[in-house]
């Protein structure tokens, strides 16, 4: 990424895009993904509100899918899914 | 009561792509914290720690309010600042609606280098909420030892070593600090009770007046364990008593969850590479006396007080 | 505007007079924390809060470390916020003058100057703020207290300027200026409030529809950058405070520059000179005059941004100079103005022989008959054309 001079850039570095970290790319971390099996899962959330990385994605009460760019692979999902429906799949060697 | 369908629909705070560890758990506080204030406006303060520092690095903010920063033990006198400020143009007519305040401190920031900040601010009675997320260490610069930290935890200023088990001295109480301080309200929580979280968080935001909400955030990088265990590190500090979940509205206490039947300590000490030199042979005793810890301030809790 | 013949006069010391200042200023928030010599300003200003006759939110705050965070983040959420200090408030403050500098808020600041400990001391010299010269603020000293009364009504307006963005420190002596009563000539309540007009901040936290973060973590690639942008800033001061000077004699009469020159134009010898010891050596220079000596003061009132071009210009003709300092550096090389001042004359073709004087340490006195010495001593200087001692110390016992 080419970095800006300072004469462009806004003045005491104050960061006028909310939420700009959306454009940075956490999902690279990850060895494990999470995959969920939405047959077994019952949308009961308990993986929305456990998540760090605010990567699940719920919509109208229901769960659609997982954020994989932002999401970091920590298997907290995973861990706290009373179901069981979620598992943790290598991803990288 | 909260309920998780509800809550989903409120608008994410704190994006996804900040830089804290997988699996941290003060970024799981903060995400259910900032629910107990739904989509109401929030001007967010944060002293320097983890939490700051992984979600603000330049030119990226995983913040969607606004949000200051300024140093490490003062984030209370700078919200104290932006909630006075808030209340003169409210006064001159000049903003109409109402904003919430809300500061984030690490143990770091809230029991040790930032007390008296805090301890200022609440005496003054800003309308704000406090919110130290406490990992029980200095994690931000390498898991050193702080006020939180639990008698016993090996840190890398309080090593275990040849002759050092760990920290010796128990910690600091700063729920029980700031209770003394006379606020409207004081709680303590932690991430796995969710809903005990969010509806502590709601109720202290609704207060006309300070609020102090100190919520136990494990971290797998400095207390040892795997990152996908946080959540359920989080429910043994409350089954073991470690970390009781109360609140305090005038004066009285009152626990919000009892476990049917305690754990004792040696699950919580066994769950984290932290505490691992406590099972050597001559440590025994340090192993009794943090149940014994435990047990004591459950009956005093019970009891309603708190020291 | 009424002509000063009309002003009402009012008796008032240093301190009364920022606090009286600050009371026509109407800042929205101040947020101090009580120290000798300061403390009159707080607690004239707080009676005034408590009369109603000011529409400030003030807190009181526990520390001058949490003043200067307070004052922060009033200003990040758009307040015209103020504060006062001396010595070892502004020390414990430091980080934070640091960072609402680098945040670039129009926070203004009284510095009433007092020694640094230890040991401890509550009398007036200018460490205080000489150790805060690197901070990115503005720096202002005032001769006396009428000076402090209009220039901390001048520091909001530069302040403020979209151009600045700059917090300013307005700095008086302690117990000299600060508690010493003048016939200060007050301006009209609406002049002020019109003059300083209202607070238009580019990015505040309570802007809640454009939400910003303040304070993120740079790392090596941008650091550089935000502190090259406080450079601009400090450039900037240099080319707007000059207008706003204008802008100032147009609306109450009174005419100010970076550096004032009293019967320096064809002075052979001069003193450097900050702050109330200007008013003492204004004295020996008419008395000298009348000698037929022609020796003169150059007042620096503004030391930051430098003036660098007005003290080549007014120095120009001089032969010998001395430059008082108030503080010492311990850097064996003399005191911060001798050196700023010294750097500022290396390019010159003709440059003055040039001396320095440490005075007043802790409060300790300095009389006509010690500057007499100075420019004495100057005049050898002339005479032998040689400069013997660097750095003199007035007034101490050996």
């Amino acid at each position: 990424m080419n970095k800006k001079g300072w004469k462009e850039i806004p003045k005491a570095g104050i960061i006028t895009e909310a939420g700009s970290a959306h454009n940075y790319k956490t999902g690279q971390w990850r060895t494990f993904k999470p995959i969920r099996d939405k047959d077994k899962c019952t949308h009961c959330l308990l993986c929305w509100i456990y998540c760090p990385d605010s990567s699940i994605l719920v919509s109208q009460g229901k769960l659609v899918d997982f954020d994989y760019d932002h999401c970091k692979g920590c298997g907290i999902c995973s861990n706290v899914c009373p179901r069981k429906c979620i598992k943790m799949v290598k991803e990288r060697p | 009561m909260a309920n998780l369908k509800q809550l989903s629909k409120i608008p994410e705070r704190l994006s996804g792509g900040h830089r804290l560890c997988a699996g941290c758990g003060a970024s799981i506080a903060v995400r259910q914290v900032l629910l107990g204030v739904g989509d109401s406006p929030v001007v967010v303060g944060c002293a320097t720690g983890c939490l700051e520092v992984a979600t603000t690095i330049y030119p990226y903010t995983a913040w969607r309010v606004p949000f200051i920063h300024n140093a490490f033990e003062n984030v209370a006198a700078t919200i104290s600042g932006v909630e006075t400020a808030y209340r003169f143009f409210h006064k001159k007519g000049k903003i109409k609606q109402k904003i919430y305040f809300l500061a984030f401190g690490g143990d770091g920031g809230s029991y040790d280098i930032g007390i008296q900040s805090l301890s200022g601010a609440l005496e003054r009675g800003h309308r704000m909420v406090y919110v130290c997320y406490d990992n029980e260490a200095y994690m931000n610069t390498g898991i050193q030892r702080s006020g939180a930290t639990p008698q016993g935890a090996s840190t890398t200023t309080t090593p275990a070593g040849k002759v050092k088990s760990g920290k010796m001295e128990r910690r600091k109480d700063l729920t029980a600090i700031c209770v003394a301080h006379r606020i409207p309200y004081v709680a303590q929580a932690t991430i796995s009770h969710w809903n005990d979280l969010v509806t502590k968080a709601q109720k202290a935001f609704a207060q006309d007046g300070p609020a102090f909400l100190n919520i136990l955030s494990p971290c797998p990088r400095g207390w040892r364990f795997p990152s996908d265990k946080t959540v359920e590190i989080a429910k043994l500090a409350v089954e073991t008593g470690f970390w009781p979940l109360y609140e305090v509205e005038e004066g009285k206490v009152k626990i919000t969850y009892k476990p049917a039947r305690k754990k004792p300590i040696i699950e919580w000490l066994k769950s984290q590479g932290r505490y691992k030199h406590l099972f050597r042979p001559e440590n025994e005793h340090i192993i009794s006396a943090l149940q014994e810890d435990v047990d004591k301030q459950w009956e005093r809790l019970e009891k309603g007080f708190l020291v | 505007m009424s002509p000063l013949s009309e002003r009402i006069v009012k008796a008032l010391t240093g301190d009364e007079a920022a606090a009286e200042a600050m009371r026509q200023i109407n800042p929205d928030v101040v947020a101090a924390y009580p120290i000798t010599p300061q403390t009159e300003i707080v607690m004239n200003y707080a009676q005034f809060v408590a009369n109603g006759v000011v529409d400030t939110e003030m807190v009181a705050v526990e520390s001058e470390h949490s003043a200067m965070s307070a004052c922060v983040g009033a200003s990040a959420a758009g307040a015209r916020a103020m504060t006062a200090t001396s010595a070892n408030g502004l020390a414990l403050m430091w980080e934070v003058v640091y960072i609402a500098a680098s945040n670039r808020l129009p926070i203004v600041m009284t510095v009433v100057n007092r020694a640094l400990s230890a040991p401890i001391n509550i009398h007036c010299d200018h460490s205080d703020s000489m150790g805060a010269r690197d901070s990115g603020w503005i720096q202002i000293y005032c001769e006396n207290v009428q000076e402090v009364y209009e220039l901390l009504i001048m520091a909001v307006k530069i302040a403020e300027h979209p151009d600045i963005l700059l917090p300013v420190m307005v700095c008086e002596d302690g117990f000299i200026t600060s508690h010493a009563l003048e016939g200060v000539k007050i301006f009209r309540d609406e002049e002020v409030k019109n003059f300083v007009g209202e607070y238009k901040p580019q990015f505040s936290l309570l802007d809640v529809e454009h939400p910003v973060t303040y304070g993120p973590l740079d790392l090596q690639d941008y650091y550089f950058e935000h502190k090259r942008q406080q450079v601009e800033a400090m450039e900037n001061a240099k080319k707007v405070i000059p207008r706003i000077f204008i802008e100032f004699e147009k609306v109450f009469g009174s005419k100010y520059g970076f550096v004032e020159g009293y019967k320096i134009d064809d002075a052979e010898i001069a003193i450097v000179a900050l702050s109330s010891t200007c008013g003492t050596t204004k004295v020996v220079v008419d008395k000298l005059r009348e000698k037929g000596k022609r020796v003169g003061l150059l007042k620096l009132r503004f030391f930051r941004p430098f003036p660098k071009e007005e003290i080549v210009e007014s120095l120009a003709n001089v032969k010998a100079v001395a430059v008082l300092d108030r503080s010492e550096s311990f850097s064996t090389q003399g005191g911060p103005v001798f050196t700023e001042v010294k750097s500022a004359l290396y390019e010159v073709d003709r440059r003055p022989l040039i001396t320095n004087y440490i005075y007043g340490l802790g409060g300790r006195d300095i009389d006509t008959s010690q500057i007499e010495k100075v420019y004495d001593d100057l005049g050898k200087i002339v005479e032998q054309n040689k400069v013997e001692t660097a750095v003199n110390y007035l007034g101490v016992r050996e």
